[in-house]
């Protein structure tokens, strides 16, 4: 297994190589004029100076190099021109960074803490009018646009609480129940459809019907037969959705101006902050990478049929 | 287990009967004639996997009303500026006593669901706008389920490529797309094509991994082996063997990225990369309407947008899940 690690974070590395130097060289596909706001005004010079400021003047290709140097060696990523001017990427990243962790992590418990609980009682009550009532749920949020509801969320339920629309108008705790709340909803429709999926599935299982024979009630074989199968395939997910958080919510997160990562990626590749999408799809990218192995070791924590050794060779 | 099946109990029975007839009759043992009709009954069955498709899904009746209401929804964009008293969506009415623009005016007789802020009718923007991102929703759906398919049946059909294509994989999903969504509208100006392109280009690595994933839980099944045993090409087996199997999932997903693009539509007009203001779509209204729902007066400008949004979602959302339960061979009789 450690073997099979090792091989694995090896490959991982050379992904994030390959994707950093692709986003390296795409960003500085973008055209001159975007590095300078007020390039009218400015002489030939002026421009070449500002270029070489930014490292910009040299071939590509040793750009690139320069850049693995400095973050393999000194572990630097650069400083930001644009978004705030000479403030080295990580410092930037290190004060927006727990916010939306604090966020995600949240509206991710509710949703778990919501989420699984629905998705067995429908599983339960499969056919009934809970499972119905759920079911319309479900559809409602995959269907209409995130965009669409969160707005719906904001709009309503500042009126409804008398709250300020902003983030940091309100009082510590009141500030965050509409975002979590907003951002909670499509991940407790997705546990609770997958989790029924999972759990009618492995209920017409033989093992199900064994446990009934020997006189097992009906909760005990939900719970600790049903539960415990059905939750594997969702497991491998957590760990993914937890390291997600850093990405933050574009959306939710302009809506109410709360100072995370959601908007930062888009807002410094419009201005053109080339160190700062460096940084930042290094993150998430890592983030992307290390989830997957997360959940992979999760999964075969809690099921002891799944093992990595299978896994090469078996397909 | 051990009962006989009824018509092997029939059999029996009727064996049993003509052995206590008698065996001498001559006419047990002359040639029976060749009866076509009886050929018939037992050598073709009459199953056809359309026919039962469509009979399953015609029996959702929840799905067969979204169905019709889509189908008129979409006739009636068509159709709306054909009507008497329609207006252009993009003609700045004016007040003809005064001559100033009719600005927000909530919905009566003349304009039925009011004017924006500008005084375009919105009636006429709405159904303007459904059409856009109707339009934009099928093509991207469309481009998506080729290369996708195409590219997912290769990457999970033929092994030596899996690893490649895992690889490429890793790389562009974790490529932001933001990047080439703004890389592409500073090369491209921005119009219907250019977001349908930009939605395609990030979209179809989603399609391909489903349909990869799907192809590889069959590609190994005793019927492929056994075509394969026998030489069959790999392209055939592709197209008789794998993908027929996997028509109900491809369509389901196929059906929901619909709702998926018309919603990134919106998301991307949001973030300021959309459409320009002068083309109506649905993202383009809403986001109108975004900026001044503050203004209870002024909300139906966000409100209506929404509903026509919400009921073409749902539908092809309901439609799509309908449709992939009826094309599964498993729900037929």
């Amino acid at each position: 297994m450690a073997k099979y690690l090792l091989k694995r974070l090896l490959r991982s590395f050379i992904t994030l190589f390959i994707i950093l130097s692709i986003v390296f060289v795409l960003v500085r596909q973008m055209p001159i004029e975007g590095y300078f706001p007020n390039i009218e005004k400015m002489s030939a010079a002026d421009i070449q100076r500002g270029l070489a400021d930014r490292g910009l003047d040299k071939p590509i290709l040793v750009q690139l190099g320069n850049f693995f140097k400095d973050m393999i060696l000194h572990g630097d990523l650069g400083t930001s021109y644009v978004y705030r001017d000479e403030v080295p990427v990580t410092e930037i990243l290190a004060d927006k960074i727990p916010v939306s962790i604090q966020l995600g992590s949240m509206s991710l418990c509710v949703a778990l803490l919501l989420g699984l609980p629905m998705g067995t009682l429908m599983a339960k009550y499969k056919g009934k009018f809970f499972d119905h009532l759920g079911t319309g749920f479900i559809v409602m949020i995959n269907a209409v646009p995130a965009a669409v509801y969160y707005l719906f969320i904001q709009l309503y339920g500042t009126e409804l609480f008398h709250i300020n629309l902003l983030f940091s108008q309100n009082p510590p705790v009141v500030r965050w129940i509409l975002p979590v709340i907003s951002m909670s909803l499509g991940n407790i429709a997705y546990y609770a459809m997958w989790l029924r999926r999972y759990m009618v599935d492995e209920s017409k299982k033989d093992y199900v019907m064994l446990a009934r024979i020997k006189g097992a009630n009906e909760n005990q074989i939900m719970f600790k037969h049903i539960f415990r199968n059905a939750f594997v395939p969702l497991a491998q997910y957590i760990p993914t959705s937890f390291l997600n958080t850093v990405i933050g919510s574009i959306y939710i997160e302009s809506l109410y101006s709360i100072p995370g990562m959601g908007g930062l990626l888009v807002d410094v590749i419009k201005k053109q902050d080339n160190t700062m999408v460096q940084g930042i799809v290094l993150l998430f990218a890592c983030v992307g990478v290390i989830g997957l192995i997360l959940g992979d070791l999760l999964m075969v924590c809690l099921d002891p049929r799944i093992s990595f050794a299978k896994k090469g060779g078996d397909r | 287990m051990a009962l006989k099946h009824p018509k092997i109990e029939q059999l029996e029975q009727h064996c049993c009967e003509a052995l206590q007839e008698d065996l001498n009759d001559p006419s047990l043992f002359t040639y029976a004639d060749f009866d076509e009709t009886e050929v018939e009954r037992t050598g073709v069955s009459n199953y056809s996997y359309w026919r039962s498709t469509l009979r399953a899904f015609s029996k959702n009746k929840v799905a067969m009303f979204l169905l019709i209401l889509m189908l008129a929804v979409v006739l009636f964009t068509f159709i709306q500026p054909l009507l008497p008293n329609q207006f252009d969506p993009f003609l700045v009415n004016n007040n003809p006593a005064t001559g100033l623009p009719l600005k927000n005016q909530p919905p009566n007789s003349v304009h039925w669901l009011g004017t924006n802020q500008i005084g375009q009718d919105l009636w006429a923007r709405i159904w303007s706008g459904t059409r856009t991102s109707l339009f934009i929703g099928l093509a991207v759906a469309m481009i998506e389920a080729c290369v996708g398919i195409l590219v997912g049946v290769l990457w999970g059909y033929v092994r030596k490529l899996d690893f490649l294509f895992t690889e490429i994989y890793n790389v562009l999903d974790n490529i932001p797309s933001t990047i080439v969504l703004i890389l592409i509208s500073f090369i491209l100006k921005p119009g219907v094509s250019t977001i349908i392109l930009a939605m395609s280009i990030t979209g179809w690595i989603g399609m391909a991994r489903f349909v990869r994933n799907q192809v590889l839980i069959i590609r190994d099944r005793d019927y492929n082996v056994a075509s394969r045993c026998l030489g069959t090409t790999t392209w055939r087996i592709i197209m008789k063997n794998l993908l027929p199997y996997l028509v109900s999932v491809i369509m389901l997903r196929m059906a929901l990225s619909i709702p998926g693009a018309i919603g990134s539509e919106v998301f991307i007009t949001y973030i300021g990369l959309g459409l320009p203001a002068t083309t109506p779509s649905l993202g383009n209204l809403i986001n109108e309407g975004r900026k001044l729902m503050m203004s209870p007066s002024l909300r139906y400008q966000l409100i209506y947008p929404t509903i026509l949004l919400s009921i073409v979602t749902i539908s092809f959302y309901m439609i799509g899940n309908a449709f992939s339960d009826a094309a599964d061979p498993k729900n037929h009789i």
